[in-house]
């Protein structure tokens, strides 16, 4: 099944080409940092979906999932 | 001892007096505030005699501390009626510190059709003197002819056109280290308070001034280091910020579904990339700009940026997220190179970036232009050049004015001041902030997208209520503390995440004034300020009524979230300390 992954700022050379991402049952985004070869300990904040969330959230066909390092501004 | 400077704009008599009494020990916004709260009639008119525009550098400014160098202005707010205090960067909140200048208040008011007068303060004293060329002019030809005048190492504090008619968007743009104009006090009118005295614009020059030193020099040296080592360390303080800039933001918060979109139809925008700060950066390279620079000598956090146009030519700096918003998805335009050329003619007009920006979307719902139309736009904000411009003297006159004039129901103002660039339904503590400080609709007030978006100094859902109200209280007392002593607001995010970063910022304090304070007083001073701040405003004839969202976000889901705003007007005083 696929998803729709986003990396922004000093992680957006990690995102897939188009966009998108083949991921099985029981993935996690912590997964998909592997799969990404994203260093997890650059992650500080994960959306699925536009809702912040955990590492270890199972992940399901079509969601959008958005990878952030520690960012501010305002 | 620290000293105040009065200015009597009507007969020319500057006068100076210690700074004590009721004013011992205040800097920044705490000494604005509580000059307004003691000497400004809270009934008065903004325009007239009675109000005071102050002027005032912060505790650690001028200090070898990192990131002290913001100055806040203050007064009755012009576009609010209430309370107003506004920060800014650039390089003459350092040089008032310098000549040991804690406050400059210009009281009174010239008889009608008065000149334009420009300040002058060296360590010799303060006068007033007519400078004939550079009424009328933008900020840029006018900080550009005053620099010729008195040297290239003078700090600048002028109004453009849009406070010289007393327009109530109007800023008061500051000269950076580079000398353009580009840092704003912008928020509230503090423009037209400025014109209303009929003066153009402050000059300091600090040279061969020996600025203060500290108390216990050993004692500060010992914290100004660990200070800086807490900004450099922090991820978004070492290198977030530096890297992007501000708009660094719009990324995280469409994606969060929470980016106003089209006059706040809409959490997310279809062309966010196009108006990131991944993209600014992209652009400025290619041009040969700057991405990182700071506003003021000692910052380290480096935000603000050269952002020049198609053939390489210097276009603006200062080039804030709030702005990119405001004229970006705002208004459904996402040429990055219009939305700067917008910031350009702000500051150099003299005009809050925010409060402009929502007043084109009205003007863009009335059908005075088109939505997305990016040089419509720009040829709008060009009419406020000439003052006899009716159009232009309605977009410089803010959002609120502006729905009036051209029948619009959607308006997006607290206390008649613009929301900012979060959807509050989708990040309901900002909007918390938003409905109940004491300066109209405000980000930096009490900015919970820390906690609701960005996860630093907590994690609160930015779409339930649980938390809300409470991450506001706090953050309001501790933002009032922190304009209180010169820092960047932007010190926060590696103060909310670092555990001795408050016992730091006391020590420094201490160490500069030879007191004790501790890390319990930076809360006590915040709660100060705020009593101060809602008392006037109270007296002024504000009440809860007034500490409300326009209804349309009651009424109304936010996409994606299909979130509305449900908090009760008696829920939101809890926001509120006791005065």
């Amino acid at each position: 099944m696929k998803i729709q992954v986003s990396c922004f700022a000093t992680l957006s050379k990690y995102a897939p080409d188009d966009g998108n991402l083949d991921i099985e049952k029981g993935d996690t985004p912590e997964s998909v940092f592997k799969k990404l070869s994203i260093p997890s300990e650059e992650v500080k904040v994960i959306f699925v979906n536009g809702q912040s969330s955990k590492r270890d959230t199972l992940l399901k066909e079509n969601d959008r999932l958005g990878i952030f390092p520690a960012i501010g501004g305002g | 001892m620290a000293r105040v400077l009065r200015i009597n704009t009507r007969n020319k008599k500057v006068t100076e007096e210690d700074l004590a009494g009721d004013y011992a020990g205040l800097g920044g916004r705490g000494l604005t505030s509580r000059i307004v709260r003691k000497e400004v009639p809270p009934a008065c008119h903004p325009l007239s005699a009675q109000n005071k525009l102050i002027v005032a550098p912060g505790l650690l400014t001028g200090t070898t501390a990192a990131n002290t160098g913001r100055i806040s202005v203050g007064g009755k707010s012009p576009l609010t009626g209430t309370i107003k205090e506004s920060n800014a960067g650039g390089t003459m909140s350092q040089k008032l510190a310098k000549l040991n200048i804690m406050g400059l208040v210009l009281e009174d008011k010239p008889e009608p059709g008065s000149p334009f007068q420009t300040l002058y303060i060296n360590k010799e004293g303060a006068k007033l003197m007519e400078i004939p060329e550079i009424s009328g002019m933008g900020t840029y030809d006018a900080s550009k002819k005053l620099f010729e005048k008195f040297g290239q190492k003078v700090g600048i504090m002028v109004i453009g056109p849009a406070g010289e008619n007393t327009r109530l968007a109007s800023s008061i743009q500051f000269t950076d280290p580079k000398g353009n104009p580009s840092r704003a006090a912008g928020r509230g009118g503090l423009g037209a308070l400025m014109g209303s005295k009929k003066i153009k614009a402050i000059v300091i020059d600090s040279e061969d001034a020996k600025a203060p030193e500290a108390a216990d020099k050993e004692a500060f040296k010992a914290a100004a280091k660990r200070w800086a080592e807490i900004l450099v360390s922090h991820p978004v303080t070492g290198q977030g910020l530096p890297s992007y800039g501000t708009s660094i933001l719009i990324n995280i918060i469409n994606e969060a579904g929470t980016l106003p979109t089209k006059n706040f139809r809409d959490g997310r925008f279809d062309k966010a990339a196009d108006i990131s700060g991944e993209k600014m950066v992209e652009i400025i390279n290619q041009r040969k700009g700057v991405a990182k620079e700071g506003c003021h000598a000692g910052c380290v956090i480096q935000c603000s940026q050269k952002y020049c146009d198609e053939k390489g030519e210097y276009l603006t700096s200062g080039f804030e997220y709030e702005t990119v918003w405001a004229f970006g998805s705002n208004l459904l335009i996402s040429n990055m190179d219009q939305i700067a050329m917008l910031d350009r003619l702000c500051d150099d007009l003299g005009l809050d970036t925010i409060e402009t920006g929502t007043t084109v979307a009205m003007a863009m719902e009335g059908g005075v232009i088109p939505w997305g139309d990016g040089q419509a736009a720009i040829d709008l904000l060009k009419r406020l050049y000439d003052p006899k411009d009716y159009l232009g003297a309605i977009i410089g006159n803010g959002t609120s004015f502006a729905a009036e004039a051209f029948g619009v129901d959607r308006v997006p103002v607290v206390k008649k001041q613009s929301l900012p660039a979060y959807d509050p339904r989708a990040a309901k503590g900002v909007g918390v902030t938003y409905a109940t400080n004491p300066m109209g609709a405000d980000h930096t007030a009490g900015y919970a997208i820390c906690q609701n978006i960005l996860k630093v100094g907590g994690d609160i859902d930015p779409l339930g209520k649980e938390g809300n109200i409470e991450v506001s209280k706090n953050l309001q007392i501790a933002t009032a503390a922190v304009d209180a002593t010169g820092f960047c607001l932007f010190v926060a995010f590696a103060v909310l995440d670092t555990d001795d970063a408050l016992e730091t910022i006391a020590k420094l304090i201490s160490a500069r004034f030879g007191i004790n304070f501790t890390a319990d007083d930076i809360g006590k001073t915040g709660i100060e300020i705020l009593k101060d701040e809602f008392s006037f405003n109270r007296d002024a004839g504000f009440t809860a009524a007034h500490d409300q969202l326009p209804d349309f976000f009651t009424n109304e889901e936010l996409p994606p979230h299909k979130v509305k705003w449900d908090f009760t007007a008696q829920e939101l005083q809890k926001a509120k300390v006791d005065f």
